[in-house]
C-alpha cells in the first residue's frame, strides 16, 4: 500500500475515501444487513404477528423459558469457577500452574460440538458415568442438567480470563493489610477482593451471558431436541426453519439478536467504567506526586 | 512479667524461598518502646523478617515471641500488629475515612467509637478535612500518613514499617521522618522499620540491625553501628570508605608500609588483610616525602603517606580531595570540611602528605583469628 503516514490521518485523499467505503461496506454486508433483515422478517407481518409467535406457541415459550433458566446457571456456576480460580492463579505459585491456565482455555480451542460428544460420552448411557448417574436418579443427557454442563463447558474461560490480569495488577497488598488489620477471609473477599474485581468480574458475566444464551454446537449435542423438554432458543430457531416456519423462526432470533445488542450495551457501559477508573487513578497518581512538595507544605509539617 | 521479658523475642529464625535462604538462623530482641531500623541491602532478608513478625509470612523453622508469650502460630489478624507496606496498600475503592476505620468495623466497634477514634487519627496525621478523599486524590505523602494512621487505629502493639519512605521525594521523605519521629517519641510504641538508606535508619532508630545474606551482621544504637562497624560488610554498606590490601603480622597491620596496632593478631605469619578508612578520618597537609621524615622525627614518630592531588570536588559543606599515593596506582578520598579545603588553597598535582587518624583493619577469613 503506498503513502502510509500523513495521508491517511485525514480521508480527504482517494485512497482514504476508498478504504473507509471499504470497511463501511463490509460492516454493513456482514453485520448490519444480516441483523436488521431478521428484524425486518420477524416484523414482516407487524408486531401481533411476531408476538403471537413467541407467545402462543408453547414449544418456544418453552424454549424461551429454558435459555432464560440454562444461561444464569451457567454463569453463576462460571462466576464461582471464575473467582476461585483467578484467586488461585494470581496468589499462588505452584507446580502445574502454568499448564492449568493453559487448560483454562481449552474449551474456547475445542469444537462445541466435539464438548457436546465429550459429554455424552462420559454422563450417556454406555458412559464412564453413565450407570451411577442412572442409579443416582438423575438424567444428564437429553435433560436439563446436560444444557447446563454444556453450557458451562464452553463460556468457561470467560469470567475466569477476565479476573487473572485484574487480579494480577491489584496485587496482594491490599488483601494481606486487610488480614494484619483482623479481618477474616470472608470480609477480606467480601469488603476488598470483590470491590477491587467488581467491574471486571461483571464484564466476564456479561460476555459469558452472552456465549450461554447464544451456544448452539455442543447443547444441540446432548439436547436431543425434544420439542418443549430440551429445545434452548437457538435450537427452536434451527427447528421453526427446518420445519419452514420462517416467520416464526426469525421472531425467534430476533429476541436472541435484541438480547445480544443489549449484551453489547452493557458491555460497552462496562468497559467505559472501567478505563474511567483506570484512567482517574493514573491522572491522580501522575498529577499529584509532583505537587507532593507544595502540598506538604500546605500541611505544616 | 518482668520487664526484660517485655518486647519481641525473635529466636534462631530461618526462611528460604526454594533454594533462596532469605533468613538463617536470626535471632533478635526489640525492647518494648524500641524504635529499630533493619538496615540492609535487597535481598538480605530484611523484609521477610518484617512480614514474619507480622505473620505474613511463615518461618521454616524458630519462634517469635511476644511479651514472653509464643506467638509463632498465632495467625497475622490476632497478632495486633500494625503494618504500613511500602506502596500503602490503601483500599483504592474507600475513602481516607473508611480506610482508616477498616480494622475497627471489622471488630464490630460501635458506630460512635468509630468516628471518635478516626478523627482522632486523622488530627494525629494532620489530614483534618480530608477523610471523604479517595486515596487516588491523595499526595504520595498524604497517603503515607493515612496507611500509618490505619495500622495505628487498631492500637497495635508493635508497628512495622517496609520502607516507610521509598516512594516518596527527598524533600517530603526527611519531612516525613522528622515527624514519625515525634510521633514514635509521643506514642511510644515498639516500632520496627526495614530500610536500606543508612541515613534514615541512623536518623531515625534507637537501634539499628544490620542485614547481609539473611544474617544479622550487628546490631547497636546509630554510633555504635558507625563507630565500631563488626564487620567488613558493614563498613562497606555504610559507604564511603577507602578500602586497601595491606597485611598483618606480629599484633601489627601494614597500608603502605605504615604500621597500625592490631593486638587482635599476635602471630609471626604475615597474613593478606583489608584495611579501611573513612574519608574524613584522615588528615592532609601539603608537603613531600622528605618533609615527611622530618615531620616524623617532630610530631614523634608519626607516619604519613606521600601522594599527589588528583581531583578536587565541593559538595556542599564536604570538600573531597582525591589523591594517588606515590608507591601505588589506587586513589585514595579525604573528606575535609569546605573551609578547611579552601585555606589549604589546593590544586590538582601537588604533593600531599596524608595521615591516617583512625584506621579498621579486618582479616578476610575471621576463623583463622585465634
Amino acid at each position: 500500500m503506498p503513502h502510509p503516514a500523513p495521508h491517511t490521518a485525514h480521508a480527504g485523499t482517494l485512497l482514504g475515501r476508498l478504504l473507509i467505503a471499504a470497511a463501511v461496506a463490509t460492516v454493513g454486508f456482514i453485520i448490519v444487513v444480516p441483523l436488521a433483515s431478521v428484524f425486518f422478517e420477524a416484523f414482516a407481518e407487524g408486531p401481533a404477528a411476531w408476538w403471537n409467535a413467541l407467545a402462543h406457541d408453547p414449544d418456544t415459550r418453552h424454549a424461551i423459558w429454558l435459555t432464560l433458566t440454562v444461561a444464569p446457571v451457567a454463569v453463576a456456576v462460571n462466576t464461582v469457577f471464575g473467582i476461585a480460580a483467578a484467586w488461585l492463579v494470581a496468589r499462588f505459585r505452584f507446580p502445574g500452574r502454568s499448564l492449568l491456565i493453559t487448560l483454562f482455555d481449552v474449551p474456547f480451542s475445542v469444537s462445541p460440538v466435539v464438548a457436546g460428544l465429550a459429554l455424552v460420552l462420559i454422563f450417556g448411557r454406555q458412559g464412564l458415568l453413565g450407570p451411577t448417574v442412572e442409579w443416582l436418579g438423575v438424567k444428564v443427557i437429553f435433560a436439563w442438567p446436560g444444557l447446563v454442563l454444556a453450557t458451562t463447558f464452553v463460556t468457561l474461560p470467560l469470567v475466569v480470563r477476565e479476573l487473572i490480569p485484574v487480579m494480577e495488577a491489584i496485587g496482594p497488598d491490599e488483601e494481606l493489610a486487610a488480614v494484619s488489620l483482623g479481618a477474616g477471609g470472608w470480609q477480606v473477599f467480601t469488603r476488598i477482593t470483590l470491590p477491587n474485581i467488581r467491574w471486571a468480574l461483571l464484564h466476564g458475566m456479561v460476555l459469558a451471558n452472552a456465549r450461554a444464551m447464544g451456544e448452539f454446537g455442543a447443547v444441540y449435542v446432548v439436547s436431543g431436541h425434544i420439542a418443549g423438554a430440551t429445545d434452548t432458543m437457538p435450537l427452536r430457531v434451527e427447528k421453526l426453519f427446518q420445519e419452514y416456519r420462517t416467520p416464526a423462526s426469525m421472531s425467534v432470533a430476533s429476541v436472541l439478536a435484541g438480547l445480544a445488542l443489549l449484551t453489547l450495551l452493557a458491555k460497552t457501559i462496562i468497559e467505559r467504567r472501567i478505563e474511567m477508573e483506570s484512567r482517574e487513578l493514573e491522572i491522580a497518581r501522575s498529577l499529584i506526586d509532583t505537587l507532593d512538595d507544595t502540598r506538604m507544605g500546605e500541611d505544616g509539617l | 512479667m518482668n520487664e526484660q521479658s517485655r518486647g519481641i523475642h525473635i529466636r534462631d529464625i530461618s526462611k528460604s524461598f526454594g533454594a533462596f535462604k532469605a533468613l538463617d538462623h536470626v535471632t533478635l530482641e526489640v525492647p518494648q518502646g524500641t524504635l529499630l531500623a533493619l538496615l540492609g541491602p535487597s535481598g538480605s532478608g530484611k523484609t521477610t523478617l518484617l512480614r514474619i513478625i507480622a505473620g505474613l509470612e511463615w518461618p521454616d523453622a524458630g519462634a517469635i515471641e511476644e511479651d514472653g508469650t509464643d506467638i509463632t502460630d498465632r495467625h497475622a489478624r490476632e497478632r495486633e500488629v500494625g503494618f504500613v507496606f511500602q506502596h500503602y496498600a490503601l483500599f483504592r475503592h474507600m475513602s481516607v475515612f473508611e480506610n482508616i476505620a477498616f480494622g475497627l468495623r471489622v471488630r464490630t466497634v460501635p458506630q460512635r467509637e468509630i468516628i471518635a477514634r478516626v478523627n482522632e487519627l486523622l488530627h494525629l496525621v494532620r489530614l483534618e478535612g480530608l477523610g471523604q478523599r479517595k486515596p487516588s486524590q491523595l499526595s504520595g505523602g498524604q497517603r503515607q500518613r493515612v496507611a500509618l494512621a490505619r495500622a495505628l487505629a487498631i492500637r497495635p502493639k508493635i508497628l512495622l514499617l517496609d520502607e516507610p519512605f521509598g516512594a516518596l521525594d527527598a524533600k517530603v521523605r526527611v519531612e516525613l521522618r522528622q515527624w514519625l519521629r515525634r510521633l514514635h517519641d509521643e506514642i511510644g510504641m515498639t516500632s520496627i522499620f526495614v530500610t536500606h538508606d543508612q541515613e534514615e535508619a541512623f536518623e531515625l532508630a534507637d537501634e539499628v540491625v544490620v542485614m547481609n545474606h539473611g544474617k544479622i551482621e550487628q546490631r547497636g544504637t546509630p554510633d555504635e553501628v558507625f563507630d565500631q562497624p563488626a564487620t567488613p560488610f558493614v563498613m562497606d554498606f555504610l559507604g564511603n570508605v577507602n578500602l586497601f590490601h595491606g597485611r598483618v603480622e606480629k599484633g601489627k597491620a601494614f597500608w603502605h608500609g605504615i604500621p597500625i596496632a592490631y593486638p587482635d593478631y599476635p602471630h609471626a605469619e604475615a597474613k593478606a588483610a583489608r584495611v579501611y578508612l573513612r574519608p574524613h578520618e584522615l588528615e592532609l597537609v601539603r608537603g613531600t616525602k622528605s618533609a615527611s621524615i622530618e615531620n616524623k622525627e617532630q610530631s614523634g614518630g608519626e607516619q604519613s603517606l606521600s601522594a599527589h592531588v588528583l581531583r578536587i570536588t565541593r559538595n556542599g559543606a564536604i570538600t573531597r580531595i582525591s589523591c594517588r599515593p606515590h608507591d601505588s596506582e589506587s586513589e585514595l578520598h579525604v573528606d575535609l570540611p569546605a573551609e578547611a579545603a579552601r585555606s589549604l588553597g589546593l590544586e590538582t598535582g601537588e604533593n600531599v602528605l596524608i595521615t591516617p587518624r583512625n584506621v579498621r583493619v579486618f582479616l578476610p577469613d575471621p576463623e583463622y583469628v585465634i
